[in-house]
């Protein structure tokens, strides 16, 4: 008799995704799915869909969704959950429309403590829009509206939204996480079950930011995208738990799992 | 059925409960801010939820958000607020979400001034926002009128899957007059049940996506075509306008709406004592407008006078209803200065005597 041990979760639809070669978006929602599968709540959960990458993110999850507009994500799950608390909301959204754009919906949604969760997708630059400077762009990085690299004395340092957020007095969980290893994408799904479990509880506001690589727009193979990852972003942006309802938010934890 | 004294502003969020509305977003910005401080009195009364938003631009998302869940939901502002909901309220068209917006005018451009103003009426009628898209826009002239039109947008809006927008000015907000609820209301319109929202997919309906999303041309024309199909119908059935003294002869059409035709009332009927024959078409919906009426109504007259608190707005669409047929001239103040029944009755007497020039034409 032979048993399934691996299939595809329920919570995802059985389609082809536009995402390209190297990009970690597949394996996040992924992640997302079994997440929603596991803890049962797939059926009365509903996704909200940034501008972006992820723009189509609601062609690829069996869940209702909605599409919101540039950075508005955390405003529009703020709508639905105020609506109906008895939804499981989550907002999907890329660091120019969180940390750029919609930087006011998404410090005011966890201020407020919505009971929704986000799940922030870091890969350090624009992917939908061709590679432009982001926010969270690493100093001396190419993009095509800083070609010789982000010089910090015009553009700033990359935010570090997790950091930032996990100072506000709100409980909340704030945890920053990646995928670019087996090992780390086990611990990332983990850091999105506690996210989810906190707000199926009806505890606080659960933010998730995982690291991704955008081979096609840093310009590099997604082998060496990985190893790029690893180099520049892992020292400036430290994985673990920022901040739990538990605990407060003055010292960074240590990465758990 | 009770009589009580309430302040524009207040009936208006009553008329909301009263009509279902549990869920209120808004951002402070007078002068409507009497229109959120009643919701967050009244709506925990009622187990309904108001929030203070960060902004217009958060608040009309969270109104996004509610509407795709199905829910009654409505949002308040004043000029310089609904320019930042643009966007939203671009989308909520796009996705055929049922809202009720209210826009108390204030005077503009810019930060403009904080009295009553009709100067919106181009933003509300012809150009919310980007895209292909109308509102059906509905302006009240009494306290009475603000809460009956804002009961009756939220059956429009949950009829046409479209948001409607009441378009008031300061006076409808501040002022305060005897309002009538009704002890139980009936929908105007038969509503089905709203099996597109986004309330969670366990396959007993479709899976549903709140979306204004057409990548396909051919697809975001087929949706073009089918919303003006829907604009169409609005034309065709919600006209609504107040007519005052067409039964009988009269030399001098007016056209105005909102608060200003009051003033225009008051002026028709001074003058009817004095025997000059005056009569007045009053738009209650703006989109679609009353341009039947309006054609029909300037037949009768030697002249046609439009009154705005705007630099000429609605005018625009009284010259497309009428054309060249008959002389329009045009009456206005603006930046927060009201009108006068006397400067009405002085400019009627200047169309009788020939003195009032004429609006050019193009």
């Amino acid at each position: 008799m032979l048993e399934t041990v691996f299939s595809r979760p329920d919570a995802l639809r059985d389609v082809t995704t536009h995402y390209c070669p190297g990009c970690t978006h597949g394996t996040i929602h992924r992640l997302i799915a079994e997440v929603l599968d596991e803890l049962g709540v797939r059926e009365r959960t509903v996704g909200v869909a940034p501008v972006g990458c992820a723009v189509l993110a609601y062609n690829y999850f069996e869940t209702d969704f909605h599409e919101a507009s540039h950075g508005r994500a955390p405003a529009v799950a703020t709508g639905i959950k105020r609506a109906r608390p008895d939804l499981v909301v989550f907002a999907y959204q890329g660091d120019g429309d969180l940390a750029s754009i919609g930087m006011a919906e998404i410090v005011h949604c966890a201020n407020r403590g919505e009971k929704v969760t986000v799940v922030f997708v870091n890969n350090a630059i624009y992917g939908m829009t061709g590679g432009q400077m982001a926010p969270t762009t690493m100093p001396g990085q190419v993009a095509t509206t800083c070609p010789l690299g982000r010089d910090v004395d015009m553009a700033g340092h990359p935010i570090r939204v997790s950091e930032m957020l996990s100072t506000l007095r709100t409980p909340a969980f704030v945890a920053r996480a990646s995928v670019h290893t087996p090992l780390l994408a086990v611990n990332a799904k983990e850091m999105l079950r506690r996210a989810f479990s906190y707000q199926v509880a009806g505890r606080c506001f659960s933010l998730v930011e995982i690291l991704s690589t955008c081979p096609t727009n840093w310009g590099i193979p997604p082998a060496e995208a990985t190893t790029w990852l690893e180099k520049n972003m892992l020292p400036y942006y430290p994985l673990g738990v920022f901040k739990t309802p538990e605990r407060g938010s003055r010292e960074p934890l240590p990465l758990e799992g | 059925m009770t009589k009580k004294l309430m302040k524009g502003s207040e009936a208006i969020g009553e008329a909301a409960v009263q009509a279902g509305c549990h869920l209120f977003f808004g951002y402070p910005i007078t002068p409507q801010n009497e229109i959120p401080e009643y919701m967050s009195m009244r709506l925990p009364q009622v187990g309904g939820t108001f929030v203070q938003a960060e902004s217009e631009v958060a608040a009309s998302n969270m109104l996004y958000g509610a509407a795709g869940s199905g829910e009654r939901v409505m949002t308040s502002s004043s000029s310089p607020g609904i320019s930042l909901m643009a966007e939203a309220i671009s989308y909520l068209a796009g996705a055929e979400l049922p809202v009720v917006i209210v826009n108390i005018m204030r005077g503009g451009p810019g930060l403009g001034g904080i009295l009553p103003s009709q100067s919106d009426y181009f933003q509300a009628t012809k150009g919310t926002a980007h895209g292909d898209f109308r509102l059906l826009v509905l302006a009240p002239w009494s306290v009475q009128e603000a809460a009956n039109l804002v009961q009756d947008a939220f059956d429009l809006a949950d009829y046409y899957r479209n948001p409607v927008l009441i378009l008031g000015d300061g006076l409808i907000g501040q002022m305060m007059e005897p309002v009538e609820f009704a002890d139980s209301r009936e929908p105007i319109k038969v509503l089905p049940p709203k099996t597109w929202a986004a309330t969670g997919h366990n396959g007993s309906k479709p899976r549903s996506v709140i979306n204004s999303l057409f990548l396909d041309p051919e697809e975001l024309e087929r949706h073009n075509f089918h919303l003006k199909e829907k604009y169409d119908r609005m034309e065709r059935d919600e006209v609504r306008y107040e007519a005052h003294g067409l039964d009988t002869d009269y030399d001098v059409l007016i056209v105005a709406y909102g608060t200003v035709a009051r003033v225009c009332l008051t002026a028709l009927e001074e003058l009817a004592e004095e025997g000059v024959k005056v009569a007045m078409v009053r738009p209650v919906s703006l989109f679609p407008y009353p341009s039947a009426a309006v054609r029909e109504a300037a037949a009768g007259a030697k002249a046609v006078l439009v009154v705005e608190l705007s630099m000429g707005q609605m005018i625009e669409d009284v010259r497309l209803a009428v054309g060249r047929s008959k002389p329009i001239h045009f009456l206005n103040r603006v930046g927060g200065m009201l009108i006068s029944p006397d400067a009405v009755i002085d400019k009627i007497r200047a169309i009788e005597d020939g003195s009032s020039e004429e609006v050019r034409h193009a």
